[in-house]
């Protein structure tokens, strides 16, 4: 740990305000999101605790017939919209961190099993990555999605969507993980640890994943970071769009479209908070990674 | 690559739902299935299957859409003219003040105007672009009732193509979609800019034109602008790939009559014929942008086009 506070990482972090900043509201917001149920006021995934009444309350005023008061004021359907946010939140950075998992894993396996191997499996894994490379992500995703919707009998599509959501988002942002990690490969396999490891017979397999793995991982970080927050905005779209998650367990795009729809009616405070914790949130993951991009870059140094 | 995604296409037409139970019924005999599985040439080879699945797509044959029984392409036609003004008018907009706000920024380094701009272009990447329409409406829709919020507007029929460009309302229903999926493309264009033209003006023949005596503008437009408008259109034409993907969302957000909303709800109701002809579509376009990218080269680089400047270069 004091290596960690004496590092070059460090000392880069500290003198960054930016960095700092961005750091700090993507924890926030992630701890926000974790402890949401000790946070929020009430939970607004048990109908038990609505209140119709309580529907179209405005921030901080007392409602006209319950005389409750809400920090951020009430959606339509009576729900707090201080913690409909957290627990959309919640749904948000889950849906957003596995898709990147997923993303990851498959690009970083395919961009080393690619690099490593070379030959005839090589070009057909980068010819994919090339097409899929020239059609915008989001509507990969779509694609994706509703090529799933199709395939799911309709029973379970409900269920699933979250899942199908998730895999939709996580296939369409490989291409960039897989690229990097082929590229480093490329240079790492020619190295003189590469071939002592051949040397000493060990397998393919574990020079893949024991020796080349590690010290290709470095820019995926990166990627991972920049890619975290396409993630987020791809779900929240998907969401705005209705072919997200279901309604019943908003997460931020959705609690968007529904303030959409109340903005004619004068009920601006159903679109705009959910909105502002979207807009910091990708924010702050943009400029902190692009604060980490340049530290990794020694180039750039 | 057109092949490839034909194919993909193909795949998905062929093996996701099951277009003799869609177009049948529950109470179909087995004997009527088998007939239609036959007319359908679901029982030929896979490959000749495809081939004719490409037959049928050149001549823009894509059957019928699951939902209202109406043929796919011509579905696709009359929606095509709202996406394609839609999106004409964003690239128009996105250029024109990329570049200006790119050239301006390079050349005023550090004023505030440019410090302005460039932060809150920062801000604009991070604003997903159904956001952007959303607080566009807000603001002048709802709050300042300047502009229309959703449709085209009305709309001049020239017989194959209606038009909103010719009446009052159809231009003012254009502003907000055009902005909405412009911005994110505007704000790639005028980094674009920018980084090239701070890099261009470092270079030899512009202090040699400032010897000269040449007036600031003229050396900005006539020797800097276009040494970088190369880079600029590749970008930019790169990226209308993702103003269709843009247009989707933004379609959706004004309820925009254009084959974006067309392909979302074939999203929503698993509507596979629209949904694989789409992409078909989107395939060709990317083609055919590449391929006006790659002509327009000749136009704007004199070397590519004088054999003399070829040897030389």
């Amino acid at each position: 740990m004091e290596r960690f506070f004496r590092s070059d990482f460090f000392y880069h972090f500290r003198h960054a305000p930016v960095a700092i900043v961005s750091f700090v509201t993507i924890i926030l917001i992630i701890l926000a999101a974790i402890f949401a149920n000790f946070i929020a006021p009430t939970n607004p995934f048990d109908p038990a605790s609505l209140n119709l009444m309580n529907g179209f309350t405005p921030p901080l005023e007392a409602n006209e017939f319950t005389g409750e008061r809400f920090l951020l004021g009430t959606d339509d359907q009576g729900r707090d919209l201080f913690s409909t946010i957290l627990y959309g939140l919640r749904i948000s950075l889950f849906v957003g961190l596995m898709a990147v998992l997923l993303a990851m894993v498959m690009g970083v396996l395919l961009g080393l099993i690619a690099g490593f191997l070379g030959g005839w499996i090589d070009s057909v894994i980068m010819r994919f990555a090339d097409i899929q490379m020239t059609f915008p992500s989001i509507l990969v995703a779509m694609l994706i999605y509703g090529v799933a919707r199709g395939i799911l009998p309709p029973e379970v599509r409900y269920e699933m969507s979250i899942v199908v959501l998730i895999i939709s988002i996580g296939l369409s942002e490989w291409v960039p993980f897989a690229r990097t990690v082929r590229g480093s490969t490329l240079v790492e396999k020619e190295k003189e640890y590469v071939t002592a490891a051949k040397m000493i017979g060990l397998t393919r397999q574990q020079i893949m994943l024991r020796h080349i793995l590690p010290n290709v991982l470095s820019p995926v970080l990166v990627i991972a970071t920049i890619t975290f927050a396409l993630a987020i905005i791809a779900e929240a779209t998907l969401s705005f769009l209705g072919v997200g998650v279901p309604s019943t367990k908003p997460s931020l795009g959705t609690l968007i479209r529904i303030g959409q729809d109340f903005l004619f009616s004068g009920e601006w405070w159903i679109l705009l908070f959910p909105a502002v914790t979207l807009l910091a949130l990708a924010l702050s993951i943009n400029l902190f990674g692009d604060w980490l991009r340049d530290i990794l870059n020694p180039k750039l140094k | 690559m057109l092949l490839f995604v034909a194919l993909i296409s193909f795949l998905i037409f062929r093996f996701v739902g099951n277009p003799v139970e869609n177009l049948m019924g529950q109470e179909a005999t087995l004997a009527q299935r088998a007939a239609l599985e036959e007319a359908l040439g679901l029982n030929d080879p896979i490959h000749i299957q495809y081939f004719d699945f490409l037959w049928k797509a050149v001549r823009f044959d894509f059957g019928n859409s699951y939902r209202g029984a109406l043929p796919v392409a011509e579905l696709i036609v009359s929606r095509l003219p709202a996406t394609l003004e839609l999106a004409l008018t964003s690239a128009v907009f996105a250029v024109i003040f990329g570049v200006f706000m790119g050239v301006y920024t390079a050349i005023n380094r550090g004023s505030v105007i440019t410090n302005f701009i460039l932060s809150s272009s920062l801000i604009g990447v991070s604003l997903p672009t159904f956001l952007i329409g959303v607080l566009l409406i807000w603001l002048f829709s709802v709050e300042l009732n300047w502009l229309p919020s959703f449709g085209r507007g009305e709309v001049v029929d020239l017989g194959w193509w209606k038009t909103g460009f010719l009446s009052e309302s159809g231009l003012k229903s254009l502003v907000l979609p055009a902005i909405t999926l412009g911005l994110y493309q505007m704000t790639l264009i005028m980094r674009l800019t920018r980084s090239e033209m701070l890099e261009v003006l470092r270079q030899d023949y512009i202090r040699l034109a400032r010897a000269l005596g040449l007036t600031n503008k003229a050396v900005y437009f006539f020797h800097a602008l276009p040494n970088i408008l190369i880079p600029v259109i590749t970008i930019g034409g790169l990226q209308l790939g993702s103003v269709i993907a843009f247009a989707i969302i933004t379609e959706t957000v004004f309820q925009w009559p254009g084959v974006g909303l067309l392909f979302i709800n074939a999203v929503y109701f698993v509507d596979i014929p629209v949904m694989s002809a789409y992409l078909l579509l989107v395939g060709f376009a990317f083609v055919l942008i590449n391929l006006i990218v790659d002509l327009s080269y000749f136009f704007i680089d004199p070397r590519l086009r004088d054999s003399e400047l070829k040897d030389e270069a």
